[in-house]
């Protein structure tokens, strides 16, 4: 006879309880020594309970299978050759973005998290943690097998680890992180688990990977989706883990409504990254960055917040001029991204009259009027073959370490500027939002390595711009500048005439 | 005000019996399909049933492999052997 | 200290990776043209304190020179913002002599020029 099979949450009780250790030669706070300082109150680890209840045995048999799906695909990709099957060749600049800026991040966040799976001293989180901490790392390794396929037929991937530490715009994903990072165990969470991942996180994979999906890149959608499903896990650890500190104790509501606006304005802002990607990157277009705001922040995000009201806690601070500026933030980076990609790592390009239009019917309020008559501008002087680039070093913002682009709310021609002063030193900044994360902590923020200010330092590979390409380990005439005339856009054009060829034979 | 819970799945064969379950066992729910995916929205609450996918997979299914085809989800979520669901209530 | 951390004498251990000092006698300044926000952000300049005002309207030129409006404009009629603040500056006089220091932001207004087709761009 067998024994009667334990329903899942005795699998999970058994799993997850009495698996702690009492110390004997040793008081508990030397063994966990980090969870404290930040003033957070737990008064009971036992009440977290990971409602997906996934035992280690279940994680492993399910993430096997997910893998061998995912290879599966990858080679069937490869030997297809699927990447001449992509909508353009342009779409190629999307991956390095994601390559560049993103792959590392999950490195750093596979990082974080081994650090909190070791450092909370509730085992609930503590499991929760370590898986998190493997899915991360699964995430890099899988993207950046798929990518590699890619880098053997186009330019600006190879030397991605190095560009994500120096180049000047990758260093905005690279501080969020470093940020994250080098705070408490608990606003680590907060910042990763629970804004970035439970809030935020939906804005940069479910459009991303629908985008490569419409465009043609199966390699890229499964990676996307394997992650993906490893998400909904870690929306639960962020949810569980808000819910849980709101629930111990009184005292940590003012300490996690602050660490929620900080990692709200900081996640807004690297996924700028995002609204231009979508907005103009995806030569087939899947839905615009203000449908996704409204879809992912409006509408999940309000349901969210009116569900934690009754801990007391409010939506981020500035969330309305975040919700507005979703009119702008997309061109207003894309813009940026057009007139500096001499210097970055990936081409850009004039949108087509088409895609203007779709802007324009995606963006009636804003796209005519603030907006089209830039790229018009623009367009003309390509015409007179002067296309232009912005020949200088740019003002960043002290804290997202985006340049200063952005304008003020509500007035989308009147660029925003905001200033404080430290210790007798001035510090800028593109917004309120970020000014107050600086003004909350400046003694952290004082030690930003901000790229700008270390070119004029001399510790970037010389005062040039072709020494700091060079620094970057960017090359100069193939990695970088205008897509029409690159070598990627002449390989496409070359795959596009033997298929016209061979439908022609 | 509006709250929606909700679930992302793949589109694609595998979740198809899940999504099929989804519709038919939450009235009112709005299905948004984009590529590659598809989002089940409903006001309040959002289940998953184990017999309803059961019945359209002809296997027996166990709710925790709805981990293989989720790609997101908003709501708490409440997670047994006969059923997986999302939801605001309390 | 407002910042919360484990080591009570954090800042003892902190680097300041913008101090004025770090730049080899330069001031890094900033200088915005308002009115053309198609230029994606202020200009960083690192100039020695003893530039004449004057050689900013040169320094400026390789970014905005692109522009249809810059040959158009009239330096004389220009409305100038230092820190903040409403200046008339003399342009034979240095930066220093302005009270300009590190990451002083100079804005500057061109009545009459307002960028491609009125639009601000």
């Amino acid at each position: 006879m067998t024994a009667k099979k334990l329903g899942l949450k005795q699998r999970y009780a058994h799993m997850t309880r009495g698996l702690d250790w009492e110390t004997s030669y040793q008081p508990i706070d030397k063994v966990f020594p980090y969870d404290q300082f930040e003033g957070i109150k737990i008064k009971d680890w036992s009440a977290w309970e990971d409602p997906f209840r996934l035992t280690m045995d279940a994680y492993w048999k399910f993430q096997a299978e997910k893998e061998r799906k995912l290879y599966a695909v990858l080679d069937a990709f490869a030997q297809n050759n699927g990447q001449t099957g992509i909508s353009d060749g342009r779409y190629m600049n999307v991956l390095k973005l994601f390559l560049t800026g993103i792959s590392p991040e999950e490195y750093q966040s596979h990082r974080g998290f081994a650090f909190i799976g070791r450092h909370l001293r509730g085992v609930g989180p503590r499991v929760a943690a370590q898986q998190q901490s493997l899915d991360e790392l699964r995430h890099v390794q899988t993207q950046i097998h798929t990518i590699s396929h890619y880098n053997k037929f186009f330019n600006g991937m190879s030397e991605f680890p190095t560009m994500h530490d120096r180049v000047f715009y990758l260093s905005v994903p690279k501080s969020f992180f470093d940020d994250a990072r080098s705070a408490g165990p608990f606003e680590y969470m907060i910042a990763i688990g629970f804004a970035f991942e439970y809030v935020l996180t939906n804005l940069l994979f479910v459009p991303f990977m629908s985008g490569a999906a419409y465009n043609g890149d199966m390699s890229t959608v499964t990676f996307g989706f394997s992650a993906q499903s490893d998400e909904s896990r870690h929306m639960t650890l962020g949810i569980e883990v808000i819910k849980f500190l709101l629930e111990q104790h009184p005292d940590n509501l003012p300490i996690v409504q602050k660490w929620v606006d900080k990692w709200f304005w900081r996640g807004f802002r690297l996924l700028g990254l995002v609204a231009m990607m979508m907005d103009y990157m995806l030569p087939k277009p899947v839905m615009s960055w203000k449908e996704a705001w409204e879809i992912y922040f409006t509408e999940a995000g309000g349901a969210l917040f009116q569900d934690l009201a009754r801990y007391g806690l409010k939506m981020p601070k500035y969330h309305e001029v975040a919700t507005e500026a979703a009119e702008h933030v997309g061109h207003q980076l894309y813009g940026l991204l057009y007139q500096l990609c001499h210097v970055a790592g990936l081409h850009a390009w004039m949108p087509d009259a088409k895609h203007m239009d779709w802007l324009s019917e995606k963006y009636p309020n804003t796209f005519d009027k603030y907006y089209r008559p830039r790229f018009e501008m623009w367009a003309q002087m390509e015409k007179e073959g002067k296309r232009f680039y912005y020949n200088g070093l740019l003002q960043l913002c002290h804290t997202c370490q985006l340049p200063m682009t952005f304008t003020e709310p509500g007035d989308p021609t009147t660029r925003c500027f905001r200033e404080t002063q430290f210790k007798g030193n001035r510090y800028h900044f593109c917004s309120d939002g970020c000014k107050d994360i600086f003004d909350n902590e400046p003694e952290k923020y004082v030690q930003a390595w901000l790229p700008i200010q270390q070119i004029f330092q001399g510790n970037c590979g010389g005062p040039t711009v072709p020494d700091v390409l060079n620094w970057y380990q960017i090359k100069v005439g193939v990695d970088n500048a205008e897509y029409v005339g690159s070598e990627d856009h002449k390989l496409w054009e070359s795959w596009k005439q033997d298929t016209a060829v061979s439908k022609a034979g | 005000m509006s709250q929606l819970a909700s679930l992302t799945l793949y589109h694609n064969d595998e979740a198809r019996p899940i999504i099929e379950a989804i519709i038919a066992d939450n009235p009112g729910v709005r299905v948004l399909n984009m590529p590659g995916a598809v989002k089940l929205d409903c006001e309040g609450a959002l289940v998953v049933k184990r017999a309803s996918v059961e019945e359209r997979l002809g296997r027996e299914w166990d709710p925790q492999e709805i981990h293989l085809v989720l790609i997101s989800m908003a709501g708490h979520l409440d997670e047994d052997d006969d059923q997986f669901s999302v939801s605001w209530k309390h | 200290m407002a910042l919360k951390a484990i080591t009570p004498d954090y800042e003892k251990y902190t680097e300041n990776r913008d101090l004025p000092e770090l730049y080899h006698g330069n001031l890094m300044i900033y200088v915005h043209w308002e009115h053309h926000i198609s230029f994606v952000a202020a200009i960083a300049l690192p100039l020695p304190p003893q530039t004449p005002f004057g050689a900013i309207k040169e320094a400026i030129g390789g970014v905005y020179g692109p522009h249809p409006d810059w040959a158009k404009i009239d330096w004389s009629h220009a409305i100038w913002k230092i820190d903040g603040k409403n200046a008339t500056p003399d342009f034979d006089k240095s930066i220093a002599d302005h009270g300009m220091g590190h990451k002083s932001l100079v804005r500057f207004w061109t009545p009459g020029l307002d960028g491609y087709h009125g639009s601000l761009n």
